[in-house]
C-alpha cells in the first residue's frame, strides 16, 4: 500500500510536467498556428511557398527527430562556428559561436509549439477556405474591412467547424508529451521507468494509462461542451 | 441629374467577354429590372456596381460623382478605405441571402451600421427594429437564421440592406433560391418599397414581378443590352428576335 502511494506521488510529479508542456504548448501554439495559416493562404506567393515548405518539413518528418535537432543543434552550430573562428571573423560565426544551446525543458518546449502550430495552421486553414464566399462579400457590402469582416463574422464559423479536428489534435498532445523523456525530460512516463530499473516494477508504466485516460476524458467532456454551446446556429 | 449613370461598362473573364459595353442610365425613385437567360452577364454587371468585380472598362457616376472609370489605372488600384466608402452607395441583396449565422435578426441587422459608427447604439436598434417591421418580421426579431424558411431569410437581407441607406439598392435573382410557394413574400417587399424615392436595380427571372413593378427593363443578352424600354415596350412590342425567342421561352414555363 505504501508503494502505490509512493508510486502514485512520484507518478502525479512527472504527470505535472506533463500537463505543464501541454499547457503551454497550446497557449503558444494555437496562436502561432493561425499566423501559419494566414502566411500560407497569403497572396504573396514567396510567403506562402516557404511556409508551405516548412509545414511539408515538420509535418513530414518525426517530431522526436525534431525535438533531438532543437536541443541539440544549437549547440553544435555554436561548437562547429568556434572552429571556424580560427579561418574567420565573420560577425555571424561569431555569434553563431556563442550559442550554447536551450535548456531541456525550453528545447522541448519550441519542438512542440513548432511541430504543433503547423498541424493546427493546416486544420485553421481547412476551416478558413471551407467559409462561404458569399460571407465575405456580404461583409464587403455592407462597407466592412478585412479585419472586421474576419473577427466579426467569418471566426466564430470557423471555430465551429474545427472544433472536431481540433480536439483530436490536442488528444494527441497529450500522449505526444511522452516523447519529451527523449532529451530526458522528467514526464510521467519517465518517472515510471525509473521504477523498472530501481526496483523492477513494471506497473507503475501501466498505471501511467489512468492519468492520460483521466486527463483526456476531461478534454473530450470540455470539447463536447463547447461543442453545445456553438450548437444555436448551423453555418 | 441621373441618380446612377453607367457608360460603356466592359467586362472580360480570361477570354471570355461577360460584358460589352454596357450603359444605361437610371432616375431618382425609379425600378430598373434586367431580364435574360443564364450566362448573359445580368449578375457581372450588379457585382461591377458594388466593387466586387472591377469592371475592364467604363464608368459609374452617382448622383453626379464619379466614382470609377475603368481607363482611369488608380480606380483599379482604389485603396481598400475608398473602396468600402463607395461600395455604401450601393446595396445588394444577394441570390443565397448570406445572412451572418451565428447573429440573430436583429444582430444582422445592426452589425455593419454598428461597426461603421452609424449613429449611437440606440438609433440604431430602433432603425433595424422598424426595418424589421417593414419586411414583415417583427416576431422573428431574436431567431438566428437557421429558423427562418428561406423566405424570411431573404427579407431580413433586404432589411439588412436597407439599414445602410443606400442610393441604389440592387437584388441579384432575390427569388431565384427559393421555393415557389415563398417567392410571393419576398416580391411583395420589394414592391412595397417602391415608395417613389428609393432607386431599384433588380435582376430577375420573374417576368410578371418585373412587368409589373419596373419602371424600365433592360434586356440583356451575350453581353450587351439587347433592349431598353419600359415595361410596355417590352413585353408588348418586342423587337429583336433574341427577346422574342427568351419571351417565348419563359411563357412556356408558366
Amino acid at each position: 500500500m505504501e508503494t502505490f502511494l509512493n508510486v502514485t506521488l512520484d507518478l502525479l510529479n512527472g504527470f505535472g510536467t506533463t500537463v505543464k508542456l501541454f499547457g503551454l504548448t497550446l497557449l503558444f501554439a494555437l496562436p502561432l498556428g493561425l499566423i501559419f495559416s494566414f502566411c500560407s493562404m497569403s497572396k504573396f506567393k514567396p510567403v506562402s511557398a516557404l511556409m508551405k515548405v516548412f509545414i511539408w518539413i515538420i509535418r513530414g518528418t518525426p517530431l522526436m527527430l525534431q525535438l533531438i535537432v532543437v536541443f541539440y543543434g544549437p549547440g553544435l552550430a555554436g561548437a562547429w562556428a568556434e572552429d571556424l573562428l580560427a579561418v574567420t571573423d565573420n560577425a555571424l560565426i561569431q555569434w553563431i559561436a556563442t550559442w550554447n544551446g536551450l535548456d531541456r525543458f525550453p528545447a522541448v518546449l519550441v519542438a512542440f509549439v513548432i511541430n504543433y502550430a503547423c498541424y493546427f495552421s493546416e486544420i485553421y486553414r481547412g476551416g478558413i477556405e471551407s467559409i462561404p464566399k458569399g460571407q465575405y462579400e456580404a461583409g464587403q457590402v455592407l462597407g466592412m474591412t478585412k479585419t472586421q469582416i474576419f473577427f466579426k463574422i467569418v471566426l466564430l464559423q470557423v471555430i465551429k467547424r474545427i472544433i472536431p479536428p481540433m480536439s483530436n489534435e490536442i488528444i494527441t498532445l497529450v500522449k505526444d508529451t511522452s516523447l519529451a523523456r527523449i532529451i530526458a525530460v522528467y514526464e510521467i512516463i519517465w518517472s515510471a521507468q525509473v521504477y523498472i530499473k530501481s526496483a523492477g516494477l513494471i506497473w507503475p508504466l501501466f498505471y501511467t494509462a489512468a492519468f492520460y485516460l483521466i486527463f483526456n476524458g476531461v478534454l473530450t467532456v470540455l470539447f463536447r461542451k463547447i461543442e453545445k454551446k456553438l450548437d444555436y446556429f448551423k453555418g | 441629374m441621373s441618380v446612377l449613370e453607367v457608360s460603356n461598362i466592359k467586362k472580360s473573364f480570361g477570354k471570355v467577354e461577360v460584358l460589352r459595353d454596357i450603359s444605361f442610365s437610371l432616375e431618382k425613385g425609379e425600378v430598373l429590372s434586367i431580364i435574360g437567360s443564364s450566362g448573359s452577364g445580368k449578375t457581372t454587371l450588379l457585382r461591377c456596381l458594388n466593387f466586387l468585380e472591377y469592371a475592364d472598362e467604363g464608368t459609374i457616376t452617382v448622383n453626379g460623382k464619379l466614382l470609377y472609370d475603368g481607363s482611369d489605372k488608380k480606380s483599379k488600384r482604389m485603396k481598400e478605405a475608398e473602396i468600402r466608402t463607395k461600395r455604401l452607395h450601393f446595396g445588394i441583396v444577394f441570390q443565397n441571402f448570406n445572412l451572418f449565422p451565428q447573429y440573430n435578426v436583429l444582430k444582422n441587422i445592426m452589425l455593419a451600421p454598428t461597426l461603421l459608427k452609424h449613429g449611437d447604439e440606440k438609433a440604431i436598434e430602433e432603425n433595424a427594429k422598424k426595418l424589421i417591421e417593414r419586411v414583415g418580421l417583427a416576431d422573428k426579431i431574436n431567431n438566428y437564421p437557421c429558423e427562418l424558411s428561406g423566405g424570411q431569410q431573404q427579407r431580413v437581407a433586404i432589411a439588412r440592406a436597407l439599414a445602410l441607406n443606400p442610393d441604389i439598392l440592387c437584388f441579384d435573382e432575390p427569388t431565384s433560391a427559393l421555393d415557389p410557394e415563398l417567392t410571393g413574400e419576398v416580391l411583395k417587399v420589394i414592391r412595397s418599397l417602391k415608395t417613389g424615392d428609393s432607386t431599384m436595380i433588380v435582376v430577375t427571372h420573374e417576368m410578371g414581378f418585373a412587368r409589373e413593378v419596373s419602371d424600365k427593363i433592360i434586356f440583356m443578352a451575350d453581353g450587351v443590352i439587347e433592349e431598353f424600354g419600359t415595361p410596355e415596350e417590352i413585353f408588348g412590342n418586342p423587337k429583336s428576335e433574341k427577346m422574342k425567342a427568351f419571351l417565348s421561352r419563359s411563357l412556356e414555363n408558366i
